[in-house]
């Protein structure tokens, strides 16, 4: 009755059990059945690469995430002011969401491109020193990628944040003028937390893609420069099908899943308490 | 994971805020951040654009915001039809075949997929249901990196690798979780009275399927539909591991145009690329407007 539902437990549970089995065999080029315990394991966490990686995506996830919190829900709140213009705004702040993240990237690049972007504009105003070369230094590349997917990915908090907050009565509003409360002081004390499952939505989804971040970085650095922008899902995509090492790949894909499942765990806990206290979501 | 499919939709509120429209320094500083951010947002797009009309040589000499001097359409014919893609040069247009020929079946498939789950899901309640909605639903979560090569096995040994079926096949996969869930929870909404009363009169389970839940389910379908038209258009990874070298999508020729030409890079042959392979998802979100909101707050679990 359910065939179509049983390939999918076949194609996802199949799957993630073949990964986790093929990260404890020595394969390389060929999946191999042998058990070498958790020696790609050892092998993954001793690699500086891997551990470059991972390095990368938690500055890239701490600063993408804060920035598109912070600027989504300023982008919310103003917008929520009885703005003239308000739909050609929110048209605006959400459409580079509907555009992919290769194309993001590659505009992106183009901007950032310390020879004919921004920097090369600013100097030739008269600034002559003035420097903006993240995507071409090592040690602020992260940020330029974050600048990227921030750009990308802002609009849709913004629009999670404005539903939750037109779902906010307006009697709150009323009461609170009432009292004398500050417009700004209204908005922390008590919307900001109103918002929570607005907030923890966006949360869940921003980190999901932190985890998976790949086309962005392709488009943009390719890893580079040298191996300064390489993520968690290039370095598995690298292993996997350029350097032929697949028992590595499965293992640190293993690692990716268990970090997905860790964030979503407490998220998944916190929805179902609220649905069974009749939360309305 | 979301309960509900879709966000209240963000429409203009008509009930009264307790704020005065004058001219207020507030009301000043309220438009001029809305205005950097509106600056901040669009500036990527106009370099873009203003950068797919100029000839090189103005590109090499001005700055990335100085208008064009001399308009040419030049750099979106090259890109269309001549640019080199890896080591073929007859433009990206073949991708954008590519990626409709992916696109539309992928489309359809998943969304008929994800709507019999969740009307069999619904109405029907097999039993374990439950258990395997639940497990489908974490697939939807599931890093794409770990799933790909097992399934890039299995895809060889039905000898399907590096098809269109294959890369169709795979976006149906990768969608139906979201799709299940979209539908599951709008045929939630739809009174358990009315699937009764078709049983009653004699209905089997695919006649109810055709002949009274499709039909009702028009308002859910486009958003569906929105949801997996730009989503699978946008798609890179899958396309680029899936899809064969005959049919790979817009997105991967793209990438491959910028990234592998050699000699003097072209901006505006690249820059009119990028312009050309997001015109679909930007046409689809000015069109759709408040139903692309919709189904990113539905589906942004895709990502």
């Amino acid at each position: 009755m359910l065939p179509m539902l049983a390939t999918v437990l076949f194609a996802y549970l199949g799957t993630v059990f073949w990964s986790v089995r093929v990260s404890v065999s020595s394969s390389r080029t060929l999946p191999s059945s042998d058990f070498v315990g958790l020696a790609q394991y050892t092998r993954l966490f001793a690699s500086e690469r891997w551990l470059l990686s991972l390095e990368n995506v938690v500055v890239f996830g701490v600063i993408f995430i804060a920035a598109c919190l912070v600027l989504g829900f300023l982008l919310a709140v103003f917008i929520d002011q009885k703005v003239a213009g308000e739909g050609v705004l929110r048209t605006v702040f959400l459409y580079p969401y509907a555009m992919s993240f290769v194309a993001t990237g590659l505009i992106w690049q183009w901007v950032l491109n310390p020879e004919l972007g921004i920097q090369s504009t600013v100097r030739a105003l008269g600034f002559e020193t003035f420097t903006f070369d993240w995507i071409a230094t090592q040690d602020k590349v992260m940020y330029a990628i974050a600048l990227a997917a921030v750009w990308q990915a802002a609009g849709l908090v913004m629009a999670l944040m404005l539903a939750g907050l037109r779902g906010i009565d307006d009697s709150l509003w009323k009461a609170a003028r009432i009292d004398g409360i500050p417009t700004w002081r209204v908005y922390m004390s008590i919307v900001l937390p109103m918002l929570g499952p607005s907030i923890g939505t966006a949360v869940v989804l921003l980190s999901v893609s932190v985890v998976k971040v790949y086309d962005v970085v392709v488009a943009m650095t390719q890893g580079g420069p040298g191996l300064a922008s390489e993520v968690p899902g290039k370095f598995i995509m690298d292993n996997l099908f350029g350097r032929a090492n697949i028992g590595l790949a499965s293992a640190a894909s293993t690692v990716l899943l268990l970090t997905v499942l860790a964030l979503l765990a407490p998220w998944m806990y916190a929805r179902a308490r609220a649905a069974r206290n009749g939360g309305h979501r | 994971m979301p309960s509900q499919p879709v966000a209240p939709p963000a429409v203009a509120r008509t009930s009264v805020r307790p704020r005065r429209s004058a001219w207020t320094p507030a009301r000043i500083g309220i438009y001029a951040f809305l205005l950097v951010c509106a600056v901040f947002f669009l500036f990527p797009l106009y370099v873009m654009l203003i950068t797919s009309v100029k000839p090189m040589e103005e590109i090499r000499l001005g700055n990335i915001f100085s208008l064009p001097v001399k308009v040419t359409l030049e750099p979106w014919a090259m890109a269309w039809s001549s640019v080199c893609t890896g080591l073929q040069c007859e433009g990206i247009k073949g991708g954008f075949f590519n990626s409709i020929a992916i696109v539309v079946p992928s489309t359809i498939l998943s969304i008929l997929v994800g709507a019999l789950n969740g009307y069999a899901l619904s109405f029907w309640k097999p039993r374990g249901g439950t258990l395997l909605f639940g497990v489908l639903l974490m697939g939807a979560f599931v890093p794409y990196q770990v799933i790909m090569f097992p399934l890039v096995r299995a895809f060889a040994a039905m000898s399907i690798f590096g098809t269109l079926p294959g890369i169709v096949l795979i976006h149906t996969i990768f969608g139906m979780p979201v799709m299940t869930l979209l539908f599951r929870n709008y045929y939630a909404s739809i009174p358990n009275e009315l699937f009764k009363a078709a049983r009653i009169d004699g209905g089997g389970f695919w006649r109810i399927f055709l002949q009274l839940m499709l039909p009702m389910s028009l308002p859910i379908l486009v958003v569906a539909v929105i949801m997996q038209v730009t989503g699978i258009w946008n798609d890179f990874i899958l396309g680029l591991v899936f899809a064969g070298r005959d049919h790979l999508p817009m997105t991967v020729q793209l990438n491959n145009v910028i990234n592998t030409t050699t000699g003097e890079r072209l901006y505006n042959v690249n820059m009119a690329a990028t312009v050309l392979t997001s015109l679909v998802p930007l046409f689809i979100y000015l069109v759709s407007g408040r139903w692309f909101v919709r189904g990113i707050a539905a589906g942004a679990v895709k990502g």
